[in-house]
This record gives C-alpha cells, structure tokens and sequence, in this order.
C-alpha cells in the first residue's frame, strides 16, 4: 500500500486560514489501511482543526466526506454535489487522491493533509516498513523475494556491502541488511547459486530516470 | 465572576470503572457530581475520536478508566486505551489544549474509594486549570 503520515496540525492551519467552508476529504483504500487518511482519521483531523481554529478566533465549516478511492475519477465525480459549497477542500489522500481532485476541479484550491510516504508492507499492528520503490523492472525472482532497491540503503545490485555487520546496516542497528536477507534467503531455499550471478547495472529509465512515467493498455484505455 | 464547574467526562469500562462507581454509590461515598459516566464494554473501546469529541462538545477534563495491569476482560483492551491516551494527549497538546486535562486511570471492581478518590482528584486538577480553552472560546 501507499502509506502517508498527517502533517503538523500548524502547517494545515496555515494552508485553509484565509477560508471559511473546508471539504475535508478522506480515501478508502491505502491511507485507510495505514491510518492516515481514512474516515476516521478525517474525523479526528475535522474535530481538531475546528477545535484549533475555533481557539484562534475563527470559526470554520467542515464538511467531512470519504471517496471509495481517490485516485479514481469516477469516485472523485461523487463530489460534484458539494465541492461549490466550499471554498477550499483539504484532502487525506496520498499525493495521487490530491491531484486527482485538482485536476477535476480547477478552480478550488486543494491542500494534502498528509505527507505521503512509501510503497510499504505491514510489519505488525501499527508499524509499516518501506518495501518497493516502483523501479519498473522487478529484481524479486533474482533475489529471493526480498527487494535490494528498497532495502538496501545503497540499493546494490550485488552486495552486500562492507558496511554489513551481524546481519545489519551500517546505517542503523534497526535496519537489516537487505543482502544478508537475500543470502539467508536463497540458502534456505536451496538457491545459492544465483548468489553467483552478477546482476547488471540497472537501466534506471524503467524507474523514472526518464520522466514521468505511463502505462497505456490498449485493450483497456478509451 | 461565577464558580467554574467543569464538565468531566468519564469513559468507564463495564467491568472494573463502573461498577467501582456503583460500588461508591453503594458505600455512600460522595464523588463531584462534575463526572459524567459513560459506560462502555472495555476500556479499549474508547477510540481517539471519541475522547476528541468530548472535548469538542465542551468537556472540560476527559478520563478513561480500565481494569487494572494484567486484569482487562479482553486481555489488553486497557493497554491499547492507555497507548490511545497518550497518542491523544500529543494532539491535543497540538490543537492547543493541555494534555493534563486527559487521563488514564485503572481500577478493578471493588475499588469504590479508588473510585470516588480519583474522580475528586480529578475534578480538583481540572478545576484549578479553569475551562477549557474551547469552552471559554464557545462562552464568547
């Protein structure tokens, strides 16, 4: 999932000040599942800036409303109905969920209410560890199934490095070391040998090294 | 300039906080009548927006009372409310309310001087810090 974290409550008292009817939307799918930006968390968030802002002097509307999923325009369509009765909208979505609304509506001034983060996986109950980079060209099936780009700090293609002690990153004694995982790994499965394959230097336009990137699926796309 | 009474909302747990309440009652021990009781099936079922609520309704002081260490019905619902507390405190500290005005308390049935004891305390600590920066704000 994409995970996000919620901005400091000052930095979002600066963005919706001059307004007064604030459409505070939230996002069923990833930002929900890493307790960021889902109907709950726009709730709290609601109670907290009216609270804050009501301190302040100011009292502000807040109207709450959750999409299915943001990132999608046919669910951003749903706020077709409310979006001229505020005069700013502040969104709990990752940074796609907020450009989405953007783009839809023009004239609206948007504001992300939180920071979007990684590509991460769930370790236990609260706690979410970076997992992929999106690097277009998945290394996994080399690799035993654990990731060298997101989780090796000097994302080695052939590691690891000497900064790896008793199964741990230089950077930190928190952090595995992402090649000692790939070695226990593959020696686990009985896969030692293709330790031995060199990977070639990657071809870092897959993963974003040339722009923006696209994905066109001519039996989908209209 | 009027007596400020505060309005304290307590969240307490089924199996420990309000019977210990009932049990004060029983005993005849007097408790501030500022405590307004709102039972609940543990104390881990007290969510951060509820206690958020609370004060945004105009409570003056939240507490959240659960079984004592070791003792919650449901294994670790007071754990999670204490860990909820705390992660509401900081936000509150945020918005601009001191976090002393909330509260996490443990207490096991029979407890009903702990009880009437830790809802005067309470209503004494809350009372000195005056109302609530959002009440008085509402007032105006």
């Amino acid at each position: 999932m994409i995970t996000a974290e919620r901005k400091p409550l000052e930095e979002l008292i600066e963005y919706i000040k001059p307004f007064k009817r604030i459409l505070l939307l939230g996002c069923n799918e990833c930002v929900t599942v890493c307790a960021a930006g889902g109907r709950k968390e726009v709730g709290l968030l609601a109670s907290g800036l009216q609270m804050a802002m009501l301190k302040n002097g100011s009292n502000i509307e807040i109207r709450q409303h959750t999409l299915e999923r943001q990132c999608d325009p046919e669910y951003v369509e749903e706020l077709v109905p409310m979006i001229d009765s505020a005069d700013a909208v502040m969104s709990m979505a990752c940074g796609c969920g907020v450009q989405q609304v953007a783009m839809r509506f023009k004239d609206k001034p948007v504001f992300p209410a939180v920071n979007t983060t990684f590509m991460g996986a769930s370790e236990r109950q609260g706690v979410w560890a970076e997992r992929c980079q999106g690097c277009g060209n998945c290394l996994l099936g080399l690799t035993g199934g654990i990731c060298p780009i997101a989780r090796c700090a000097k994302q080695l293609m052939n590691g690891p490095c000497g900064g790896s002690t008793g199964g741990k990153c230089e950077i930190s004694n928190d952090v595995d070391c992402a090649w000692q995982l790939i070695w226990d790994r593959l020696k686990a499965l009985g896969l030692q040998d293709r330790y031995l394959d060199i990977i070639p230097a990657k071809d870092w336009r897959s993963g974003g090294g040339s722009g923006p990137r696209k994905i066109i699926r001519e039996d989908l796309a209209e | 300039m009027e007596k400020f009474e505060p309005v304290i909302v307590a969240f307490c747990c089924h199996y420990c906080a309000y019977t210990a309440a009932d049990m004060a009652g029983s005993l005849r021990l007097p408790y501030p009548s500022n405590i307004k009781i709102i039972r609940v099936p543990c104390s881990g079922k007290v969510d951060a927006q509820h206690i958020v609520t609370a004060f945004e309704k105009g409570a003056d002081g939240v507490f959240v009372a659960g079984c004592l260490e070791g003792d919650c019905h449901f294994k670790s619902g007071n754990a999670r409310a204490a860990r909820r507390v705390e992660f509401v405190k900081k936000y509150l500290e945020e918005i601009g309310i001191e976090s002393e005005r909330l509260e996490m308390v443990n207490m096991s049935a029979g407890m009903g001087h702990r009880f009437a004891q830790v809802a005067t305390e309470i209503t004494q600590k809350i009372r000195n810090l005056g109302p609530s920066p959002v009440r008085t704000t509402m007032a105006q």
